[in-house]
C-alpha cells in the first residue's frame, strides 16, 4: 500500500540525510504536480460549468471537447512578455506573485489525502493552516502596491480588508471544529467524525452554521465570486493584477485556484470527514476525499455563475455583523453539546 | 411577524438557494449553440448579403443609371457616375457601394425598377487590404455572374409578394 519503505529500503546505500530528503522531495512532487495539473482542469472545468449553466457548451475546439484548452491558455501566457510598469517597485513587482503562490501550495503539506496520507503530520495542523492561508494576503498586497498603479492599489486594500475581515469568522469557525474535535491535528479531527451513522456522524450536522460560515468564508478569502470586490472588472478594471502579464500573472491565476482546490479540501476534512466514507460497510479511503473536494469546487463554481457581486459595505456588515455574532453563539453551543456527551457526536468514550 | 420571517429567510439563505436551484436547472439543461463554420441557421430567401449587379440573359448589364439607388442609400454608401454609350443607352461608367459605409438596409435592391442592384445570401466574405471592400462596378458584375442562379431562384421564390 505504502510504497516510500521500499523506495527507502532500495536507497539504503545512500547516506540516510539524502535518502530522507529524496523521499520528502518525491512526496512533495507527489501533491504538488496532481495540484498544478487539478488547477489547469479547474480553469476548464469553470468555463464548462458557467458555460453549461449559461446554456452554452464552453470551449471545445482546442483537442476532444475542448480537453487540451488549459494547455494552450498555459503556453499562451508562457510565449508572452512579462511587463513591469514604469514607476513600479520591480523587485516587489516580481516577488509578489511568489507571495501568493507559496502559501497555497505549502498548506496542502498538513492536508490528509487518507488515513496515513500526509507529508507533515503535525499536531498544530489547524493553525499551520490558518497561519498560511492568511500569509496568502500579502502576495495581493504586495503586489498592488509595487504596481504604482491607482486600480491595482485599490484592489489590493479591498482584499486586504475583506481578507483580514472572513480571517475572524473563519478562524472562530475552526475553533467550533477544534473543540468539536479536541485536537488541532486535521488527521485527529477525520477520526474524530468517525461513528456508525456515517454521513451523519460528520460535524457538518453538529456545526452546521459552523460549516455555511466556514465555506462562504473560504469563498470570501480566496477572493471568488461574489466576494471577488478586489478584482471587480466592472469598478476596477482587475484589481490588484491589472499591471501583470505573462507568467507573472498565471502565478496569481494559479494562486488562485490552488487556494480554491484548498478552501474545498479543507471543508472537506474538517466537516465532511475527510476519506471517511458517507455509508457505514462501505470502505474509506482517499477517492471519498477526492469526491467530496470536487464537491465543494463545484459549488464554487456554481456560486460564481448564480450571485451577482456583493457590494462593498454589504461585504462587511456580512463579515462582523452577521457570522461573526452567529460562529461565537454557535461556539458556546457546541461546547455545552461537547460538555454534555450530546450523542451521536460526542457521546462519553 | 414579517420581520421575523425576513430573518428566517436570511438565515436560511433561503433566496440564494432558490437562485442557486435556477441556475442549476439550466446546467443540465439543453444546450443550443450552433457551431458555426460547421452548423449553419437556415437563411431565408430575403436575406441581405454582399451586393451583386445582375445582367439580362443575353448579356447585356440590367442597370440604366437611374442613380435611384444612391438617391435612397441611406448610409451613402453608392457612387454612381454615367454616360450615353455608343448605342444612345444611358449606362454607369462607375458604380462604386463602399462596403464599410452600407448597412445592409435593403434599400437599393427594393428602389431598383430592372432589378439590376441586388444583395445575395452569399455573407462569409472579408477584406485583406485597404480597399477590398469598395466594390467596384467590375466586381458586383463578377458577382451577379457568380450567384446568377441562386439570385434569380432567390427573386423567383420572392415574386408572389413583392
Amino acid at each position: 500500500m505504502n510504497p516510500f519503505p521500499l523506495i527507502e529500503a532500495q536507497l539504503a546505500w545512500l547516506p540516510s540525510p539524502v535518502v530522507v530528503t529524496f523521499i520528502i522531495v518525491l512526496k512533495i512532487l507527489l501533491i504538488v504536480m496532481p495540484l498544478m495539473g487539478a488547477v489547469a482542469y479547474l480553469t476548464l472545468a469553470e468555463r464548462k460549468v458557467i458555460g453549461y449553466i449559461q446554456v452554452r457548451i464552453g470551449p471545445n475546439r482546442v483537442g476532444p471537447r475542448g480537453l487540451l484548452q488549459p494547455i494552450a491558455d498555459a503556453l499562451k501566457l508562457l510565449c508572452k512578455e512579462v511587463i513591469v510598469p514604469q514607476g513600479a517597485s520591480r523587485f516587489l513587482f516580481l516577488i509578489a506573485p511568489i507571495l501568493a503562490l507559496g502559501p497555497a501550495l505549502a498548506a496542502w503539506a498538513v492536508i490528509p489525502f487518507g488515513a496515513e496520507m500526509t507529508l507533515a503530520n503535525i499536531n498544530a495542523g489547524l493553525l499551520y493552516i490558518l497561519a498560511l492561508t492568511s500569509l496568502g494576503v500579502y502576495g495581493i498586497i504586495v503586489a498592488g502596491w509595487a504596481s504604482n498603479s491607482k486600480y491595482a492599489f485599490l484592489g489590493a486594500m479591498r482584499s486586504a480588508a475583506q481578507i483580514v475581515s472572513y480571517e475572524i469568522a473563519m478562524g472562530f469557525a475552526l475553533v467550533g471544529v477544534l473543540v468539536a474535535a479536541g485536537s488541532l491535528n486535521l488527521g485527529d479531527i477525520v477520526e474524530a467524525q468517525r461513528g456508525g451513522y456515517g454521513i451523519f456522524s460528520w460535524f457538518w450536522l453538529p456545526l452546521l452554521p459552523l460549516f455555511f460560515i466556514y465555506f462562504i468564508s473560504g469563498v470570501a478569502e480566496t477572493n471568488r465570486a461574489p466576494f471577488d470586490v478586489s478584482e471587480g472588472e466592472s469598478e476596477i478594471v482587475a484589481g490588484f493584477h491589472v499591471e501583470y502579464a505573462g507568467m507573472a500573472f498565471a502565478l496569481f491565476f494559479l494562486a488562485e485556484y490552488a487556494n480554491m482546490i484548498l478552501i474545498s479540501g479543507l471543508t472537506a476534512v474538517l466537516f465532511l470527514g475527510g476519506w471517511l466514507s458517507p455509508v457505514p460497510g462501505i470502505p474509506d479511503g482517499i477517492h471519498w476525499f477526492l469526491v467530496k473536494l470536487s464537491f465543494f469546487l463545484f459549488l464554487f463554481l456554481w456560486f460564481r455563475a448564480t450571485f451577482p457581486r456583493y457590494r462593498y459595505d454589504q461585504i462587511m456588515r456580512l463579515g462582523w455583523k452577521v457570522f461573526l455574532p452567529i460562529t461565537i453563539v454557535w461556539i458556546v453551543v457546541v461546547a455545552a453539546m461537547v460538555v454534555w456527551h450530546v450523542p451521536p457526536w460526542f457521546a462519553a468514550a | 411577524m414579517s420581520t421575523i420571517t425576513a430573518y428566517l429567510k436570511s438565515l436560511t439563505l433561503w433566496e440564494l438557494f432558490k437562485g442557486l436551484r435556477l441556475t442549476g436547472t439550466y446546467l443540465i439543461d439543453r444546450k443550443i449553440t450552433v457551431q458555426y463554420p460547421e452548423e449553419k441557421t437556415p437563411q431565408s430567401p430575403r436575406f441581405r448579403g454582399l451586393h451583386a449587379l445582375r445582367r439580362y440573359p443575353n448579356g447585356e448589364e440590367r442597370c440604366i443609371a437611374c442613380k435611384l439607388c444612391e438617391a435612397v442609400c441611406p448610409a451613402l454608401a453608392i457612387t454612381i457616375e454615367s454616360q450615353m454609350r455608343e448605342d444612345g443607352t444611358r449606362r454607369t461608367t462607375r458604380y462604386d457601394i463602399d462596403l464599410t459605409k452600407c448597412i445592409f438596409c435593403g434599400f437599393c435592391e427594393e428602389s431598383c425598377p430592372v432589378d439590376s442592384i441586388v444583395e445575395t445570401r452569399h455573407f462569409e466574405y472579408h477584406g485583406e487590404k485597404r480597399g477590398d471592400l469598395l466594390m467596384t462596378k467590375e466586381r458586383l458584375l463578377a458577382n451577379g455572374d457568380r450567384f446568377e442562379a441562386q439570385i434569380a431562384a432567390d427573386r423567383e421564390a420572392e415574386a408572389r409578394y413583392r
